[in-house]
Order: C-alpha cells, then sequence, then structure tokens
C-alpha cells in the first residue's frame, strides 16, 4: 500500500510512488550504483552520488507504519509522524523546521502503511547539522498535551481535506476496508477519525519508544556527497544512538478470500461515475511473489498510457469509456492488489463497460499475451529505470521504500535483469493467478439514485 | 515578446555561453543557441545521464480563447499528440511508448506550453514526432470526440471538487468579464461548440516561430540542438497572430462569497490586488509574501492558523503575477464551525502584517530561505529547462539566474515596509468559502446548482 501521507502543506506533497519506478541502465545491472554501509548500532545507510548540483537530500526511513499499530488505534504512525516536528529534550518545538528554514532547504516527511520517512533537502555544508537534528529526534521526542492537542486538530481538517471532503476518496477507503477482511491495510493510514480522536499521549509515546530506533531506521543520502563523509557523519550522529529491542511486526494474515466482494457508493456530490476492481495479488515479497515482476510487466501491457489493451479496446476502439487502465503495486510488504479501472464516456452506463473490461480480461486469460506485446513492455520499464536516474529525492525514494518494506539494494538493482528475464509464459501464468474474480472486490460510485445523470 | 526574430540563414551557430552558479561553488552555462535558421533556444548541455529534456512556451493560452468556446487552447493541448502527419492517433501513441518518448502539451491563461523527455538513443525520433505534432496535427473526427469526452467527464467529476469552485469563483468575482474570469477547461456548453475550425484556427494563430520560446537540458550540444531546432519548428509559420488581452484590475474588494456545498470542510480562498512581474517591488512583495505566507512551515499564517490552533492542515499565500493582471492570494480548509475564526485570523494578520511591517529577523530570515532554496529546484533537466522557458517568457535576461538571489538580498525592511503600505489591505481581501460555513457573514451566497 502506497497511500502516502505528507505532515505539512497540501502544496508539499511528494510524488506517488507509483510514479517513480526502479530504475535501470540497459547496459550493466546497475540502477543507481548505491554505496552501502552498517553502523555499529544496526543502522543501515545507502548513499547515492549525483554531482549535477550542489544539492542533497537527507531522509530516514523507520520501518513501521499504520500496519503496525495497535488494534483499536488507527491513526498513530502518522499521528506521530506530525509530532516529530515538535520539539526534543535539546530543541523547542519548531526549532528543527526553523533551521532548515534559515539554511534555504525544504523538509517533510510521510507516513504509508509499511514506513514512515522524514527528509530534508539542503546544500550538502548543511549535511551533518540534518543528521545531528534528525539523530536528536530519534529518541528526544518530548510530547504534551499542549503539543499534541492543536495537533490533532490539524490531523482531523488533514482527513476531511482528503478523505471527508472527496467522495472518491471515501470509497477508496470502504473498498480498502472491504478488500482485507484480518489485515490492517483494510484501516486508513490517516485512521479512523473516532480512533484520531481517542488517541492518548501514552499511545504515541508507547509507538515512539517501541519503534524510533536505529537498528530499525534506514538512512538513505542522495545528491552531491562523497559516501566515505557521510559515513563519517553518520557514525558522529546516529552512531552514538541506542539500538533497542525490537518487537516483531505483527501482521494478521488474509484468510482466503472465497467469494467477490462489491461496495456501490451513491453520493449527491457525485457528478461521474467511476468503477475500479482490485484483485489481491503478491508482492515482491508477500504471497507468490514469483509472479511480481511478471504482474508489472502485465500491468504495462494492459494498462500503460494510452496503447495498453484496455485503454486501446474500451475507450479507443469501442468508445465506452473516457479513460481507462490497470495498476499494480508490488513495493509492500505484504499481500498487495492488482487493479483495473475505468471511467464511463457521458451517458454510457457502468455495466457497459464493466462487459467490455471483462471480455479482454477473459480474453487475456484464454489467448495470452504477445511476444511483441512482451518486448516492448519490457523496453518501456527498463528505460524508465534511466529516466529515474534525472533527479536527486527520487532515487532516495525508490531505495527507501524498498528497503523498508523487506527488499534488499540488491533487489533494487537487479530489477531491469529481473524484469529482461520474464517469459511470455510467466505473464500467462501471472495472469491466470491474479484474474479470480473470487479473490476481487469492486468499487463503484455513484450519483444519488433518481438522480438524471445515472 | 520576441518580436525580432533572427533570420541568417547559412550563419554559423552562434553560442553565447553564461555561467550559472546556483549555490555555492558548481556552476551550469547557460547557452544561447540560434539555429542555422534563426531560431533561439536556451541550452544547459548536461552529459551525465543520455536524457534530454525540451520544454517551450507559446505566448497566448486561454485568455485567448473566444467567447463561447472556453476551453478551446486546452483542448488543442490534449489533441497534438493525437494523431499528426501520416500517423493517426495510436500509430502516434505507439511511437512514443515504443521508444520510451514522452511529449505532452498545457494550456495556461497567459501561454500554450510543451514538454519533450528523451532517451538519447531516440532524440531525433523525439524531435520528429514533435515536429508532426506542432506543425501537422490531424485533428482525426474520433479523436476529437475522444478527448472532447475526457474533457467532459474531468469537468464532471471536477464539478464538486471544493478547491475548483473556490478558485472559479474566486476569479470570476475578481475579474467581472475580464477573459481570465474564465474557466482555462471551459464549461460543458463551450466545449461541445469547439469545432475542427476552431482547433486548427488556433494553431495557426499561436503556433508560429516568433512566438515560440525553448528551453532545452541534457544531452545535447549546441551544434545538434541548432539542427533539431529548425527540423522542428522551422516549418512553423513564420509570424504569430497579434492579440491583446487588456489590463485587468481586481474587483469585488471586500466580498465575502459562500458557495454551499454539503462537505464537513469549508474550502477558502482570498486575495486581492497584488505586485505585477515587472514592478521594481515585486522582490520586496516576494519576501514580504513569504514571512506573511509563504514559507512552507514557518510563516505567520501557518504559525496562527496552524501551529498555535489546529484550525487547518494548510494554509498559505502566494503571488501570482499574471501578464496582465496581478493577484496576492491564499487559500485555507477548515471545518464548517470554525472557518469564520479561521477567516477573522487571517484577515488579522493581513493587518498585522500591513500595520506594524515586519521585524528585521523575519526579514533576515525570510531572505536566508529564498536564497538557499533557490538553486535545490535545478536537480532535474526538466525543471531546469522550464526554468529557462519562464525567464525567457518574463524577459528576466539570460543572467536572471546569477542576479536573482542579488535581488532578493537588495530587498530591506523600507522595501517590505512599503510594499505592505501600497498593496496590503485586509478590508480588500475578496473571500471565497465552498461548503457550510457557519457564523460567517457573506455578501454573497450561492446554492448547489446555481
Amino acid at each position: 500500500m502506497t497511500w502516502n501521507l505528507c505532515s505539512r502543506a497540501l502544496r508539499a506533497l511528494l510524488l506517488p510512488l507509483a510514479f517513480l519506478l526502479p530504475i535501470a541502465n540497459t547496459a550493466h545491472a546497475q540502477v543507481f550504483n548505491p554505496t552501502t554501509f552498517e553502523l555499529d548500532n544496526g543502522m543501515q545507510v545507502v548513499v547515492i552520488e549525483n554531482h549535477r548540483a550542489p544539492v542533497v537530500t537527507h531522509m530516514v526511513w523507520y520501518k513501521v507504519g499504520a500496519a503496525d499499530e495497535p488494534a483499536g488505534k488507527s491513526g498513530i504512525a502518522h499521528y506521530l509522524e506530525h509530532l516529530m516536528f515538535k520539539g526534543t529534550d535539546a530543541r523547542a518545538p519548531g526549532e528543527f523546521s526553523e533551521i532548515v528554514a534559515n539554511l534555504g532547504g525544504r523538509e517533510n516527511a510521510f507516513t504509508s502503511h509499511d514506513y514512515t520517512g522524514y527528509f530534508q533537502t539542503i546544500a550538502p555544508r548543511h549535511l551533518g547539522l540534518m543528521m545531528e537534528l534528525e539523530a536528536d529526534r530519534m529518541t528526544g521526542l518530548v510530547l504534551t498535551d499542549e503539543i499534541i492537542e492543536p495537533e490533532r486538530r490539524v490531523i482531523l481538517e488533514e482527513r476531511r481535506s482528503r478523505t471527508e471532503n472527496n467522495p472518491r476518496s471515501l470509497l477508496s477507503e470502504q473498498v480498502a476496508a472491504a478488500t482485507y477482511l484480518n489485515h490492517p491495510y483494510r484501516l486508513p493510514v490517516i485512521g479512523w477519525a473516532h480512533e484520531i480522536e481517542g488517541l492518548s499521549r501514552a499511545d504515541l509515546e508507547s509507538f515512539y519508544e517501541t519503534w524510533y530506533a536505529p537498528n530499525n531506521a534506514i538512512l538513505i543520502v542522495s545528491g552531491d556527497v562523497d559516501p566515505d563523509e557521510v559515513l563519517r557523519l553518520a557514525r558522529e550522529t546516529y552512531g552514538k544512538v541506542e539500538a533497542k529491542a525490537l518487537p516483531p511486526r505483527l501482521r494478521p494474515v488474509e484468510p482466503p478470500q472465497l467469494a467477490p466482494r462489491e461496495v456501490v457508493m451513491r453520493d449527491a456530490r457525485v457528478d461521474q461515475p467511476a468503477w475500479s476492481r482490485r484483485y489481491l495479488a503478491p508482492s515482491y515479497v508477500a504471497g507468490d511473489n514469483e509472479h511480481a515482476y511478471a504482474l508489472e510487466l502485465l500491468s504495462e501491457i494492459i494498462g500503460g498510457g494510452t496503447t495498453g489493451r484496455i485503454y486501446r479496446s474500451i475507450v479507443v476502439d469501442q468508445s465506452l469509456a473516457a479513460s481507462a487502465g490497470a495498476w499494480y503495486s508490488p513495493g509492500d510488504l505484504d499481500l498487495t492488489t492488482f487493479g483495473v479501472w475505468f471511467s464511463p464516456r457521458q451517458g454510457v452506463a457502468v455495466d457497459a463497460v464493466r462487459g467490455a473490461l471483462d471480455e479482454q480480461i477473459a480474453k487475456l486469460i484464454k489467448d495470452g499475451i504477445t511476444a511483441d506485446e512482451l518486448k516492448r513492455a519490457k523496453l518501456r520499464l527498463i528505460d524508465s529505470a534511466i529516466f529515474a536516474r534525472d533527479s536527486v529525492g527520487g532515487p532516495a525514494r525508490v531505495l527507501g521504500a524498498a528497503l523498508a518494506s523487506g527488499q534488499t539494494v540488491a533487489d533494487v538493482e537487479s530489477w531491469p535483469d529481473r524484469i529482461r528475464a520474464v517469459t511470455v509464459e510467466q505473464v500467462d501464468a501471472a495472469a491466470r493467478e491474479v484474474f479470480n474474480v473470487n479473490r476481487s472486490t469492486t468499487g463503484v460510485l455513484l450519483p444519488v439514485e433518481g438522480d438524471s445523470r445515472t | 515578446m520576441m518580436s525580432a526574430l533572427m533570420r541568417a540563414p547559412g550563419v554559423a551557430l552562434l553560442a553565447v555561453a553564461l555561467t550559472f552558479v546556483p549555490v555555492a561553488a558548481k556552476a551550469f552555462d547557460i547557452q544561447r543557441v540560434i539555429s542555422p535558421g534563426g531560431i533561439e533556444a536556451w541550452l544547459v548541455e548536461d552529459h551525465a545521464l543520455p536524457i534530454v529534456s525540451a520544454r517551450f512556451l507559446f505566448p497566448g493560452g486561454a485568455a485567448t480563447d473566444p467567447v463561447g468556446k472556453e476551453g478551446l487552447a486546452n483542448m488543442v493541448s490534449g489533441l497534438l499528440d493525437e494523431g499528426a502527419g501520416d500517423l493517426d492517433s495510436q500509430a502516434f501513441q505507439t511511437r512514443l511508448a515504443d521508444q520510451s518518448i514522452s511529449i505532452s502539451f498545457n494550456a495556461s491563461l497567459d501561454g500554450f506550453s510543451g514538454r519533450l523527455k528523451a532517451l538519447t538513443r531516440n532524440r531525433a525520433e523525439a524531435f520528429d514526432l514533435l515536429r508532426l505534432a506542432v506543425t501537422a496535427p490531424r485533428f482525426d473526427a474520433q479523436a476529437v470526440e475522444r478527448i472532447r469526452d475526457q474533457i467532459l467527464t474531468g469537468l464532471a467529476a471536477g464539478a464538486n471538487n471544493p478547491n475548483r469552485i473556490a478558485q472559479q469563483t474566486f476569479r470570476e468575482a475578481v475579474f467581472g468579464d475580464h477573459p481570465y474570469s474564465r474557466p482555462v477547461t471551459g464549461t460543458p456548453e463551450s466545449v461541445g461548440a469547439i469545432t475542427e475550425t476552431d482547433l486548427r484556427t488556433f494553431v495557426a494563430r499561436r503556433l508560429a516561430r516568433n512566438a515560440l520560446i525553448v528551453g532545452v537540458v541534457g544531452d545535447v550540444t549546441a551544434a545538434e540542438l541548432g539542427a533539431l531546432l529548425d527540423s522542428t519548428f522551422g516549418d512553423l509559420p513564420e509570424r504569430a497572430e497579434a492579440f491583446t488581452i487588456p489590463q485587468a484590475e481586481p474587483g469585488a474588494a471586500g466580498e465575502v462569497i459562500v458557495v454551499e456545498r454539503d462537505n464537513p470542510q469549508s474550502r477558502v480562498v482570498f486575495g486581492h490586488r497584488g505586485v505585477a512581474r515587472d514592478d521594481p517591488d515585486y522582490y520586496a512583495a516576494l519576501v514580504l509574501n513569504h514571512v506573511l505566507g509563504g514559507g512552507s512551515f514557518t510563516s505567520r499564517l501557518y504559525d496562527e492558523v496552524r501551529e498555535k490552533r489546529g484550525l487547518a492542515y494548510s494554509v498559505f499565500s502566494y503571488l501570482l503575477p499574471l501578464e496582465n493582471a496581478a493577484l496576492w492570494m491564499g487559500g485555507a480548509g477548515t471545518e464548517n464551525g470554525a472557518v469564520a475564526q479561521s477567516i477573522e485570523l487571517i484577515r488579522g494578520q493581513w493587518a498585522n502584517v500591513q500595520e506594524f511591517a515586519i521585524s528585521q529577523d523575519e526579514l533576515d530570515r525570510a531572505k536566508a530561505n529564498l536564497i538557499g532554496s533557490f538553486g535545490l529546484r535545478f536537480d532535474n533537466t526538466s525543471s531546469i529547462a522550464g526554468t529557462l522557458v519562464a525567464v525567457q517568457f518574463r524577459d528576466l535576461g539570460i543572467d536572471f539566474l546569477n542576479r536573482r538571489n542579488d535581488l532578493i538580498e537588495a530587498v530591506t525592511l523600507d522595501d517590505v515596509r512599503r510594499v505592505a503600505e501600497r498593496i496590503l489591505d485586509p478590508a480588500a481581501l475578496t473571500v471565497v468559502v465552498v461548503g457550510k460555513p457557519e457564523g460567517l457573514a457573506a455578501t454573497r451566497t450561492m446554492t448547489n446548482g446555481g
């Protein structure tokens, strides 16, 4: 689940990870060529050199997210992420942000089901200070009721902005809750409003004290830096934080899904219907993960842009939908989903489009993909690895997300080779495995009944 | 602008290099490239990756849409890559996809722009597809209807988007009959009225060599780019048709407009007159705005509305210097029961800054952030190319990137006080609220569907 929440202003939203495909150089197996270290306290360090501009992105990722929260206390991970911008024993509330601003830096943070991350982008000469401040708040956070109460209101406003003001978001939340009966991916990352209201200072402190530790963190430094210097600075700062005994990440496992599920939401604020269906699917590290790379290619073949099968058949050839596609999020720590979606053309019934989409899926399962389709999809994905190197922050996010979600640097670096190795038969087998309607959940958004726009 | 086209066929490529020093020691060179055919582009060569990014712009965007055909520029932007020359829509899109080339277009109020990104091995093909898109778009009926329907479904999907409603209502209020009041994406009626002739007329009038502004960054030399400029844009008409957008003075001062919607949170957009991009006080205004509501996590609005009271997740202000009007704007989102309080706090900060100006310390910190953060955007080819286009569009000069931080540094407390006194006026703020605000005195209320 790569729904990321940023703690700060909406205008500083991060790129969704889905657009940052892991990258590769066509000639070699290497993608980002990072330098890696491990500190004595167990903190992992990854350095990606990029000397185009005098800029560095400094990120710390914690291997804990919303899916690690205690039952009945959704929203802790994200609430805590906001509170990390308050003070510590050594620094006054807001001082960290003030320092970053005065040095011409930018900063933000994000929370997903599987990880929580903090970053600053700044001139490289300030890297040591960023590390000192980030290491300080790894253990020194000070929370009082005066600090947490206004921030609770901020988060409830954030929830209203993102979710309650938006019927599509409300439906997504309901669909996620229907997709997973038992696994915490069923919960919204931001939390249910009534549970956010009930979180106590003790809940937040306990989560922080349990999970925020160097041996549960990954340091990623990307930009105009020297890896040896980064290691020296990391030892002086993070290296002084003591490791903790970490509990296992207990994730309840989904029982087998035996029947299709459907959530139909009608809302007076809806003028344009929307339809999507997601199927439970393996990730790189969960379920039948030998299918993961084949599913990435399948997603590109059927859902890639305006030349994918779904768009070509139901948007261009049959003129039934205004837009349509597919998505797959292989980076999740646990069982993920493969999805298909469309937005019907004006005046076309949702069921007519769904029927045409189902025909395409049936045809795919019966006849499979072609060697030519696979070859072209591989080329696009492998090329995307080169484009992903064209920034300072992008590679840091790709590597950070991977390492925080059960993958290794070697997995990321060999991604192009693994994509290259996938066969037609493997894609066909993955398609037959994933497109099982009994393992699907459908979400339909409609205007209120009786409205002429249905 | 850009009225003087250098026409010197056969003249050797002219490349004047300027060195830009973004933060400290590092630098990149901006070259002014004039093609053999006389087309100008600004180039930053960067051979670290086998990637080239190009951005370009033709002045005259949605504000030039004919009355009743609002959304024309936007519709053209969706159709130039939907078939050109001998290639129909699917053939064109397949050529792009099979070579990992991205080409896209965009219409704003003041301009029609585009971007290209490709790997070096596909560079020639990428620029050739761009040539086809800008010089020989097909506008096949099937593609036109498909894109029209995408725009219409997008309008329907956004019809209840609180932020979109607030922005559009604000512009209609402050700009009245001026073209800036019209929605860039049009209305269902106006989009339905656009014909193939309208689309072709827009292309013929706007896309011309004398109007073209180009910025290129990446794995290409000045000589290679010179040839690409001629092959790509050489067949465009020589001159764009002249157009005039009248200067607009924002109206509706002091109005509080409520657009009723059944949402738990009220979305607020506010603003009044601003500072033009070529106003000598522009940089003072930029610094003042940073203190007021431009600094992400350190501004006065952020501190008063979010940090101290938790009334909003996002609250901010910004300068919007359009070509023919200037606005000083902001936004926030607060639950219906407390939105009146948020608006009072925003007005209060506006007044506070106006009356007491700001301290030397606040000024220094704002300047430090604006200066230090300027270089951070230059970390990828596309954003550097975009900056090269923006600097040319605003006629700031090829040395602007070197001068920009000095312009910020030179802002004094007196400058900022002068701008505050001259421009800021809490009583003049036009406020638009979309939601069900409680206890808010509205000067005008619009109900759903109205």
